[in-house]
């Protein structure tokens, strides 16, 4: 009796000890999340706090500070009347640029890297693995190495300073990308699908449209995610190829920041940053839990 | 049911025409991206390669000169501070990333509450330019505006914080926006990485009366060693294309003591009219990452032939 | 009507032999069943005559058409695959119906095609929903159901009920066998299961290593099998191979066999032996062929010959036991009724039918 009450009184105070010390680990690991959400988090805050403050005010407290003012001019002066290097229309023609040259680049180089992804998978030929290695390295080609010959091609088809040259280089230079994660993803389609089609006589571009194409949302939604992004976020051929009204939002906002006269205007420059960033930003939040999911399926294999 | 027979007859001297057709479809689909890549990978680095060779200064040149470029590349002091800095950051950079996003994968493997919104938090600089935030950075960076300044103005006066204003630590706030903007990448991957480890593993090793460390340490992280180098291959690729982070954050400074090969390149061809010179520089950046993706791609055909081998 | 011959057929994949010079015929109506362990090149074969592989050398004719060059579509064939092949977007009746918008049948047709197979198959209710909603048997019968409305001269099976629990795959079984006799129409069956393939099939294919070691019907292959890889593929447990010497007792020829305490027994042979039958034999009996020893067994099975043995090991099923003895420095395995089953560390003297048993000269490993 005395001793299974000592055991049971032993029990407990194991039991009080494992529970406290499962609070302890509990409270560290919610101690660094909240630590490492405040470092990713602050930048951002300061960015959209400072967008709506005054200008004096800033000068006056520095970046980091509670506001004491609103205002919404900043964002206006941005988007439509802030002077960058000598032209007075803010961000918005750079804006347009970076969608007019975005969205078709991505759709382009979606469509392409699907249908060559479906061939490499499902319509293997002699040599197709190879060619597909040879594709890949694509990939890994520093863009310094095709500036030279982009600037000749682009003056030779009349495409310099002109968003129509961009959407050419990242299309072909998103071909690699998006063959590689449409390939890797059509390849865990099973084949025995396509052989059924097949007997059932189906040809190339119906089993593409019947069957492949209404199983690839997720794959397509990564390779959109990722080319979005990518080309909206590009700089180099960006600031090298266009200049002035012509240039992407990216090459215009290092223009702007780098326009500073002696009082730098944080407000408006915060303003114009949170819309460069703005486009990327919503599609990840949206399609940001497809597209890790996709990613670490797809990509990294 | 016979009549499926006769709506199955098509006339017989087009078949064989049509079905040759049909076998050409895929190649001809194929065909013109495939060239346009094959051109991209290997006419164009041809191309840059012979620039290099040729005594291309302000236009093209076919002049051939031999190593002449490369030779006054490796003599020019800011070049081989980039290159250093390259090297440095690309260490601290990759180290720094996978580091921090494994703590965290770890930390939100725990079965934290409100693992999306974690996530999201830690991800989201993915989504955005290096140039944003290599501006945001440089303002925080800035003693007069930023860090520096908010922490004096809470009364530690003497406070310093002037990392990127500082020719000898510039590098640092480098590495350090570097690490901000893609740790949550790392994290990631390697959280799916843990996530697919077969959960019998883990159930074996506590019973085998492992401690939560050790089953990390020597079961779940040894498992998933292959992302480790996958992150490290993406993230070096990074490192070395890099050029929008630093244009964003310091351009180059201060003085040069942040000059990396990818800027050198920019300014040889653009700012200064050396295009043979700039052609010699940006083949060195390929010759850098070649020096790491040559031995990947290798383990990686190694591994995936043993793989098939087993199966 | 509507036949399958193969002549000489080879596969060669760069500089690896596939299939080494394959003949095989089908009759009309006939159930073929292509049987072998997995890598023998049954699954390679069922995929040329489906037109999904091509032929390197040799000829593969349905109804007399030579088709090799024929493109799978064109070669009225339809085929139930291992994982089923369901379209997972398309609901049942789509996927039903898709070969048959392949090939621009009218709607009202197709709807009438869908009713028939779906009554004949009792699928209906399922018609509207997805692959992934359906249980493994559902999925079969929808496979089946695709290959069933094309109304195919030839119908091809690959492995089509390995990916089912064992339950299901006995009711599934004697489903295909069922529709095979419903519907009679010529049918190469793969699998790797030989009481699939004896249950099932007119006659059977046995492969091995890309050649077909036995083509006969069921009972032919299980009695009188070719050689002694056919002999160990087909039954479970597997037949007991004996290393055995030609001897002779009283004017007839023996099997001499050394048993446990080192003697050697004699075992008469039932057959007429040819005259240039090897001195080194191999004896193989089945589990159930072997028998304890009464002499009233003797009376009614006149082949019986006696031999005494260890038991090992017993492993009762329930409707039977096997039994594993040890016969000299073999062992091999007995099948008993439960009733009359030995016990462990007994010595048994058992009853072998001679009658049934196999003689295979180690060499060739050629039936004798």
């Amino acid at each position: 009796m005395v001793d299974a009450a000592l055991d049971r009184s032993l029990d407990h105070r194991a039991a009080t000890v494992t529970a406290r010390r499962h609070l302890l680990t509990r409270l560290v690991i919610y101690g660094l999340l909240v630590v490492f959400a405040a470092i990713y988090l602050v930048p951002l805050l300061v960015v959209v706090l400072n967008s709506f403050r005054d200008q004096q005010e800033i000068a006056r407290n520095g970046l980091i500070s509670l506001p004491r003012s609103f205002r919404l001019e900043a964002w206006s002066q941005a988007w439509s009347t802030y002077c960058i290097g000598g032209t007075c229309e803010g961000m918005q023609r750079n804006f347009y640029n970076s969608l007019k040259m975005t969205i078709p680049a991505t759709i382009i180089s979606t469509t392409v890297g699907a249908m060559n992804g479906y061939i490499l998978s499902k319509w293997r030929f002699k040599g197709s693995e190879a060619l597909f290695t040879l594709m890949l390295l694509g990939v890994f080609i520093p863009g310094q190495i095709s500036l030279m010959p982009w600037a000749f091609i682009l003056g030779n088809l009349g495409l310099s300073n002109s968003t129509y040259g961009l959407i050419v280089i990242h299309v072909i230079q998103g071909i690699s990308f998006t063959t590689l994660f449409c390939r890797n993803y059509y390849v865990s389609i099973p084949d025995d699908l396509i052989k059924a089609a097949r007997i059932d006589g189906a040809g190339f571009w119906r089993i593409f449209r019947k069957i492949i194409l209404p199983l690839s949302s997720p794959i397509l939604i990564v390779t959109v995610i990722w080319q979005f992004t990518g080309i909206w976020n590009e700089y180099l051929f960006g600031v090298v190829f266009t200049s002035g009204q012509q240039q992407p939002i990216t090459a215009a906002l290092v223009a702007l920041t780098a326009s500073g006269t002696n009082v730098r205007a944080y407000d408006v420059m915060s303003a114009a940053v949170l819309i460069g960033a703005l486009p990327p930003l919503l599609i990840y939040l949206f399609g940001g839990k497809y597209f890790v999911r996709g990613l670490t399926q797809g990509a990294i294999k | 049911m016979s009549n499926h027979d006769l709506i199955l007859s098509v006339p017989a001297p087009a078949r064989p025409w049509r079905e040759r057709l049909g076998s050409a479809v895929p190649l001809l689909v194929l065909g013109p991206s495939l060239v346009a890549s094959l051109v991209y990978v290997f006419v164009f680095t041809g191309w840059t390669l012979y620039i290099s060779l040729s005594n291309s200064s302000l236009l093209p040149s076919y002049d051939f000169v031999g190593l002449e470029n490369y030779a006054s590349l490796w003599a020019n002091r800011r070049w081989n501070i980039a290159y250093n800095n390259l090297f440095l950051f690309s260490g601290f950079y990759i180290v720094g990333s996978m580091a921090v996003g494994l703590l965290l994968a770890i930390l939100i493997d725990q079965r934290v509450r409100g693992e999306a919104v974690w996530r999201t938090i830690f991800l989201y600089p993915l989504a955005v330019s290096f140039i944003v935030t290599g501006t945001v950075w440089s303002w925080l960076y800035n003693p007069t505006d930023g860090i520096q300044a908010m922490v004096r103005g809470l009364g530690w006066t003497n406070f310093s914080f002037a990392l990127a204003s500082d020719r000898h630590h510039a590098i640092y706030a480098v590495i350090i926006t570097g690490v901000w903007q893609s740790s949550g990448f790392a994290m990631a991957l390697f959280l799916a990485g843990l996530r697919s480890v077969d959960s019998d593993l883990v159930k074996a090793a506590q019973i085998d009366g492992a401690s939560t460390f050790r089953i990390y340490r020597k079961v779940l992280l040894p498992t998933i060693a292959p992302i480790f180098l996958a992150v490290a291959v993406i993230q070096i690729q990074f490192a070395i294309k890099t050029f929008d982070l630093v244009a964003a954050l310091t351009k180059g400074g201060p003085g040069i003591s942040t000059t990396f090969p990818a800027i050198y390149v920019y300014d040889l061809m653009f700012q200064r009219g050396q295009i043979g010179e700039g052609a010699a520089a940006a083949i060195m950046m390929l010759a850098a990452l070649a020096v790491v993706l040559v031995p990947y791609s290798f383990w990686v055909v190694w591994r995936r032939r043993k793989e098939a081998g087993h199966g | 009507m509507s036949t399958l011959t193969i002549r000489s057929l080879r596969k060669n994949y760069g500089t690896v032999e596939v299939l080494k010079g394959i003949d095989l015929e089908a009759q009309n109506g006939e159930f073929v069943a292509l049987v072998g362990p997995s890598g023998c090149g049954k699954s390679t074969l069922l995929a040329m005559i489906a037109g999904l592989e091509t032929v390197t050398s040799g000829e593969i004719r349905i109804d007399g058409r030579l088709v090799n060059a024929v493109a799978p579509k064109d070669r009225d064939i339809a085929m139930v695959f291992q994982s089923y092949a369901l379209y997972p977007t398309m609901t049942v009746r789509e996927n039903i119906t898709f070969g048959m918008e392949s090939r621009r049948v009218p709607k009202p047709q197709q709807d009438e095609a869908v009713k028939r197979v779906a009554a004949f198959l009792q699928i209906e209710p399922l018609l509207g929903r997805k692959p992934g909603q359906l249980s493994g048997g559902q999925r079969q019968r929808v496979a089946m159901g695709r290959a069933l409305v094309r109304d195919p001269k030839l119908f091809l099976f690959d492995e089509p009920l390995s990916n089912l629990d064992a339950k299901l795959r006995v009711d599934m079984r004697t489903e295909i066998k069922k529709l095979h006799h419903r519907v009679g129409k010529t049918t190469v069956y793969v699998t790797h299961d030989q009481v699939e393939a004896m249950t099932l099939a007119s006659r059977i294919a046995v492969m091995h290593q890309g050649s077909v070691q036995q083509f006969d019907e069921p009972a032919m292959i299980y009695n009188r099998p070719a050689n002694m890889f056919v002999a160990g593929f087909m039954g479970s447990p597997a037949m007991n191979f004996l290393p055995a010497e030609l001897g002779e007792e009283g004017g007839r020829p023996t099997v001499a066999l050394s048993t446990a305490d080192g003697k050697t027994v004699g075992l008469p042979i039932v057959q007429t032996l040819p005259s240039d039958t090897p001195r080194q034999l191999v004896l193989g009996i089945r589990p159930e062929h072997i028998y304890r020893f009464d002499p009233d067994l003797q009376r009614r099975k006149p082949g019986i010959a006696q031999i005494d043995a260890m038991v090992e090991l017993v492993e009762p099923t329930g409707a039977e036991t096997m039994a594993v003895l040890r016969l000299g420095a073999k062992e091999i395995t007995g099948r008993f009724d439960p009733d009359s089953t030995p016990r462990m560390g007994e010595t048994v003297t058992l009853g072998i039918d001679m009658a049934r048993a196999c003689l295979f000269d180690p060499t060739t490993q050629r039936l004798i």
